[in-house]
């Protein structure tokens, strides 16, 4: 995680894979490959194309982010909006930018979720996929 | 005092039901949690002391709800939301082996 300015914040998350840059990009821009691995969507690699994804609504969340692709370079540069399913003032508005370098006999992924504001904390509650992270951690801390 | 509420495996299935499924009654909570409602409400007991769960009475019922702000001075959101698409990439790790050359 970097601090990309006094307001806003980043985080970023690199995994090396030792499948080639193509196969990766079909997995990234693919709606029923995407389910597999992060949550249902109509995205469509085209840059301008308005989707969403969708969990399961809980209390608080509805469940939909709503996103808008911003830059498509099969296979080593995708970019979209990442919002909440509000579009409200208050709510979330970050990007997402993937980043796919061919090294090693494989690929170097790199995650970027940048513009994060402070007030965004609450967004980030409303994520519940990242309370059981929280909750194993909460065990191990007292193991 | 947080720690220790949530340590208990009976405990922590409770609060974590509250987060994901909203306001319960106990009677609820019990048809789930495989033990009695008195352990069940001693376990929302010391989660409500704990400040991670609050109670609303209505009528003879009391609905729990999950306070998260509860855990807010625990954790680093941001280091929160890492976690989150770390899980995502091990899904993605997944889904790679599976695809066909």
């Amino acid at each position: 995680m970097t601090e990309t300015s006094a307001q806003t914040r980043s985080i970023i998350v690199e995994r090396q894979f030792p499948h080639p840059p193509e196969r990766i990009w079909r997995a990234l821009t693919t709606p029923h490959l995407i389910a597999e691995w992060l949550m249902k969507n109509d995205f469509e690699p085209v840059e301008g194309h308005r989707f969403a994804f969708r969990a399961t609504p809980i209390p608080g969340w509805s469940g939909v982010t709503n996103c808008v692709v911003l830059k498509v370079e099969a296979p080593r540069l995708l970019c979209y909006s990442w919002g909440d399913g509000t579009e409200s003032e208050s709510g979330l508005k970050t990007v997402v930018t993937w980043r796919l370098t061919a090294s090693g006999g494989g690929t170097l992924v790199r995650m970027e979720q940048s513009g994060f504001r402070p007030q965004d904390e609450a967004g980030y509650r409303g994520m519940s996929r990242g309370w059981p992270g929280i909750i194993e951690r909460l065990e191990a801390a007292t193991a | 005092m947080l720690f220790r509420s949530l340590a208990d495996p009976t405990r922590r299935a409770i609060f974590e039901r509250l987060c994901r499924e909203g306001e319960k009654t106990v009677g609820a909570l019990t048809a789930r949690a495989g033990v009695s409602q008195p352990v069940v409400s001693k376990h929302l007991g010391i989660l409500k002391q704990a400040g991670l769960v609050h109670g609303r009475h209505e009528g003879r019922q009391t609905h729990y709800s999950a306070q998260l702000s509860a855990l807010a001075p625990l954790i680093d959101w941001t280091s929160g939301m890492t976690g989150f698409w770390q899980s995502r990439f091990d899904d993605l790790e997944d889904l790679l082996k599976r695809m066909d050359q």
